[in-house]
């Protein structure tokens, strides 16, 4: 019943995503993974803001972005940005590993305003900091809050 | 949350604008939200929306349950909508599992799910006219609502929370009188829009409050990531429903209403035709509903039937197997997105081969739309502020979660 994902670059290369990061900096793309009909492509750290920007004119929308946190194994943080073409009526998932010691990237509130409180929601439950964001504060927790609640290494029922 | 600092702009340190706290305790913010208005003299220079006082985490709680006991937890992040999230919850699930479900289930899903957004739709005409003056709206549009909690209630015994879906289809087969109760509501209502709209649609005073108000331009709401409705106000034709079908929507026929206007009035009218097209699926789902099971052929996931559990003895091992250990859901990620009442609802799950979620997260479509306030509201009335929030029909507790 289950297929396998299919990571090899060169099978991919036709997905639109894919084709325009590899002609934009081939050295940006770390990997790629179709699994369950997604296309999930693995961006440099330092170049997650102008994949971003590249990809705008045919993914122009930012659906989502989110964390996921790996703990005890390194690189500790995926950070994952969810794109979506509505002209290609496609969807893409683009994922950033960040090493447990400097959790810090880009900010791409510069390409997409609407990524404001996502990185924030980030920034508060993972302690995943994003440089220029003009406003990188908590959001859900209270501002004197210690520690990370969405870390794995965080109880599920708090501190106590 | 709490004691957020606000950073001052020139203008406040040179007493020339005020700061005004609106919440978290407003009968207009539907919810706990909390606005730091900036204003001059009436008019708004600044918006700063602080949100977090519903926060749950519900999305670490996940982590901690089962993949079937994780249904339950859907329902809470936004309670006028709770079978849009089971729906969006499920489909992410059998979208790790591959698992395909009988199209009976899918239609019967189709079928609560536009209950559900004429339901959700129904709370937010009555609250947004209520919270401009209009009180009769409310009544009209509650009565309704009422019927359509009694037919959540014959599938689900629960009015609001009703976790009805399950992986793999739906936890019951509907009971016998539940079609025909859908089938005349399904007759009465498009008189009942009538009603509603014959209060508002020309009423002057509402089109006063609402024409020109809290504009959005399309390139604005596509920036700040704006979904649903108040997407479609602004002109953007965009459904994920007709774009990116899920659970056999493509076997259904409807418009998609959109409007250029961008405010408020538009938001209205977009809304209230949606109410029309939701109640010519459910017909359709009606007429075309097909025979066959409403479970899908997956003993190792999928509960049972009771009848078989007392007398097969491989059911009753695959019942206990499921409720004391779960099942497991091969390793992988997957995003889900569907169209909520709201907007674009995403569920993002990641597994790693056990029984229990290892990350579950939900894009909720007010949460990106709550970004669009300030856009709306900044160079307004302190008046406009109240029809904009009612505009962008936020829910708070998809929010904070």
């Amino acid at each position: 019943m289950a297929e396998t994902a299919i990571t090899d670059l060169d099978q991919l290369k036709g997905h639109p995503a894919l084709a325009k990061l590899l002609e934009w900096n081939p050295s940006a793309v770390l990997g790629a993974r179709f699994d369950r009909n997604e296309l999930t492509v693995d961006v440099d750290r330092s170049y997650v803001r102008q994949a971003c920007a590249t990809l705008k004119p045919d993914f122009n929308f930012f659906s989502d972005l989110t964390c996921v946190d790996w703990f005890p194994s390194e690189p500790r943080f995926h950070v994952k940005y969810h794109l979506l073409s509505h002209a290609l009526k496609e969807r893409v998932r683009l994922n950033v590993k960040l090493a447990g010691d400097d959790p810090v990237l880009e900010s791409i509130m510069s390409v997409w305003p609407a990524a404001n409180f996502f990185e924030r929601e980030i920034f508060d439950l993972f302690g995943v900091r994003f440089l220029g964001h003009p406003n990188l504060k908590r959001i859900m927790m209270p501002e004197d809050w210690e520690g990370n609640p969405l870390r794995k290494d965080y109880p599920v029922e708090g501190y106590r | 949350m709490a004691h957020m600092s606000y950073t001052a702009t020139a203008d406040f340190t040179a007493d020339k604008t005020m700061i005004l706290n609106m919440g978290p305790q407003h009968p207009s913010t539907h919810g706990v939200l909390r606005l730091l208005l900036e204003i001059d003299g009436e008019r708004v220079v600044r918006m700063v929306p602080d949100i977090g006082y519903l926060h749950t985490g519900i999305e670490k709680t996940c982590e901690a349950k089962f993949y079937q006991q994780v249904v339950t937890l859907t329902d809470r992040i936004d309670y006028l909508c709770p079978m849009t999230n089971n729906l969006c919850y499920v489909l992410a699930v059998e979208k790790l599992l591959q698992m395909e479900i009988p199209p009976r289930a899918q239609f019967i899903r189709v079928m609560l799910n536009e209950l559900t957004r004429i339901a959700s739709h129904l709370v937010w005409l009555g609250t947004h006219a209520l919270d401009m003056g209009a009180m009769t709206v409310f009544l009209y549009c509650f009565r309704e609502r009422e019927d359509i909690l009694r037919i959540f209630e014959m599938v689900s015994g629960q009015r609001m929370m009703t976790s009805y879906f399950r992986v793999g289809g739906l936890s019951l087969e509907p009971p016998l009188d539940f079609f025909d109760k859908v089938r005349s509501f399904a007759a009465k209502f498009p008189e009942r829009v009538d009603e509603y709209e014959n209060l508002l649609t020309t009423n002057p005073i509402w089109v006063q409050r609402t024409k020109g108000v809290a504009h959005l331009s399309a390139e604005d709401a596509l920036a700040l990531g704006v979904t649903g409705p108040t997407l479609r106000a602004s002109g953007i034709d965009w459904d994920l429903r007709r774009d990116m079908p899920y659970s056999s929507y493509e076997k259904f026929q409807f418009k998609v209403p959109v409007s250029k206007d961008a405010d408020v009035y538009a938001r209205y009218i977009v809304r209230v035709q949606e109410l029309r097209e939701s109640i010519g699926m459910v017909k359709q789902a009606l007429e075309g509903l097909p025979e066959g099971s409403i479970k899908a052929d997956a003993p190792k996931v999928v509960l049972p039937d009771r009848e078989k559990m007392k007398t097969e003895m491989e059911a009753l091992i695959y019942h206990f197997k499921i409720v004391t250990e779960g099942f497991a859901v091969p390793a992988g990620e997957v995003y889900q997105a569907i169209e909520s009442p709201r907007g674009e609802m995403g569920y993002y799950i990641t597994s790693d081969g056990t029984s229990k979620p290892y990350r579950v997260h939900m894009r909720s479509p007010s949460y990106a739309n709550l970004q669009a306030l300030e856009a709306m509201c900044v160079g307004r009335l302190l008046a406009d502020v109240v029809a904009a929030i009612g505009s962008i029909d936020i829910v708070l507790g998809e929010i904070d979660r």
